[in-house]
């Protein structure tokens, strides 16, 4: 009577081990962040992750169609497979979404949220806006248009 | 002892002269001779033993930021290779970068890579452009390819690559106007602390994505879009190449200063025993001097 029911537990474990595999296997997402001095996600399977983009802000899920973008100054948030959600700071960089359900995103600098530090992201924003009135000529205009478009993303970010 | 001075004297007099230099030379040589040599031959391996310590340090730094890099290229290039894209059948312009630094001393890092590209240049070097970064570089090239030569950067090497550095090379490609159908990036890739392989990474123009197999898989891909994409993804993979490079450079100098340093051991060792043995050849014979003299009176 006792070893029969064995037998059931182990076979009844068996097949709901198999399809949380097949599952797993449908939806498997290999994510990688990182920035050159930093890597936050390398193959890492995640539920879901939030960019902000030129193209406009997306949600890519696994099996996302492949895609390239190039990222925009703001806040990148990560669905973890837990259900936890981390947020980012980026200034620029890449998205890249392939065949196989592999994403990668390259930033030029990326934080987290938590680091940034709100009072000195101010200062930095009113010191690119002067910036900007100062300058002459078509390059350095667009250089400090930059510099506070990134500042504006980053005061945002330090406020969530 | 007076006899020894003066033969040092006429020596250094009489250098000019081919025949007394010879006669000296094969005869034994002067004990101030043996010990100056000494000298220069213990400050080498002091300058080769403290070079070693500062590069070993540089080297495990190099290697952490190495790892931390690391994602970040295989990053760089995992779209290029799973769309498939390939260099265009009729490559009509071709740039190289090549990946050096100023500084030498670190064995065969810089001439592997200048070895590479002089190879390629042989078998084509018309419409070949190539972007030295480190001034090694050029001087390897400069003689025989210069007219390939597009533009050198300078100063690297002093402190590790960074981002920036990489993005600077990046826009001065894009703008110095060259109009590149295929390209590649000639670096060290780092494979342990005593091993490193000369590497090509390939670089690829916006019609040679356009015209690759898979890229209609792509979902939005708008010209602009992808421009920007593509510049940034070489400046990211200039950078990695970079970082890759230092690792190799750094390391291939430990293993040379400690080469340096050994040698240098073996010859103080052997400078030291004929030092010795010269300074009793000389002891005796003034001994023997001293004895025959007195025996003659």
């Amino acid at each position: 009577m006792f070893l029969s029911r064995v037998g059931v537990r182990s076979s009844l474990s068996g097949v709901i081990r198999r399809g949380y595999a097949a599952a797993a296997g449908g939806n498997e997402m290999a994510f990688t962040f990182a920035a050159p001095y930093q890597v936050y996600y390398n193959k890492a399977n995640i539920k879901q992750v939030d960019v902000p983009s030129f193209s406009g802000a997306f949600g890519i899920l696994p099996n996302h169609v492949p895609t390239l973008a190039v990222l925009k100054p703001g806040v990148l948030s990560v669905v973890e497979g837990d259900n936890s959600v981390k947020k980012f700071f980026v200034s620029s960089g890449s998205i890249t979404v392939n065949d196989d359900s592999s994403v990668q995103i390259l930033a030029e600098e990326a934080v987290p949220v938590e680091l940034i530090d709100g009072s000195a992201a101010q200062q930095e924003l009113s010191a690119a806006q002067q910036e900007l009135s100062r300058a002459s000529g078509d390059k350095e205009k667009a250089e400090a248009q930059i510099a506070v478009e990134v500042a504006e993303a980053l005061v945002a970010a330090s406020k969530l | 002892m007076f006899a020894n001075q003066v033969k040092s004297i006429l020596v250094s007099s009489s250098s000019c002269l081919p025949s007394l230099w010879t006669v000296n030379r094969r005869g034994m040589a002067t004990l101030k001779m043996i010990s100056m040599r000494l000298k220069s031959v213990k400050n080498i391996q002091k300058i080769t033993q403290s070079m070693k310590m500062v590069s070993a340090a540089k080297y495990t730094r190099a290697e952490r930021e190495l790892k931390l890099a690391l994602a970040f290229g295989d990053g760089s290039q995992a779209f290029y290779e799973q769309a498939e894209v390939t260099p265009p059948e009729n490559a009509k312009n071709e740039l190289i970068i090549a990946i050096s630094s100023d500084r030498g001393l670190c064995g065969a890092v810089h001439t592997s890579v200048g070895r590479l590209i002089r190879s390629k240049l042989q078998n084509k070097s018309d419409n070949v452009k190539v972007v030295c970064v480190g001034d090694k570089a050029r001087a390897l090239l400069q003689r025989l390819f210069g007219q390939n030569i597009l533009y050198v950067a300078k100063e690297i090497g002093r402190s590790p690559p960074t981002f920036e550095d990489a993005a600077r090379v990046a826009t001065a490609i894009s703008d110095s106007g060259f109009e590149y159908d295929s390209g590649t990036i000639v670096y060290n890739k780092f494979k342990s602390v005593v091993s490193y392989t000369t590497s090509q990474i390939p670089i690829y123009s916006v019609s040679s994505v356009n015209s690759a197999p898979k890229i209609t898989l792509y979902d939005s891909v708008d010209p602009d879009v992808l421009q920007n994409y593509i510049e940034f993804s070489l400046a990211s993979q200039l950078y990695y190449a970079m970082k890759e490079n230092a690792c190799s450079e750094q390391s291939s100098r430990m293993t040379a200063m400690d080469n340096a340093s050994k040698n240098a051991a073996e010859m103080i060792e052997k400078l030291s025993l004929a030092f010795n043995r010269t300074r009793q050849a000389v002891i005796t014979r003034e001994l023997i001097e001293i004895i025959s003299g007195a025996s003659a009176l």
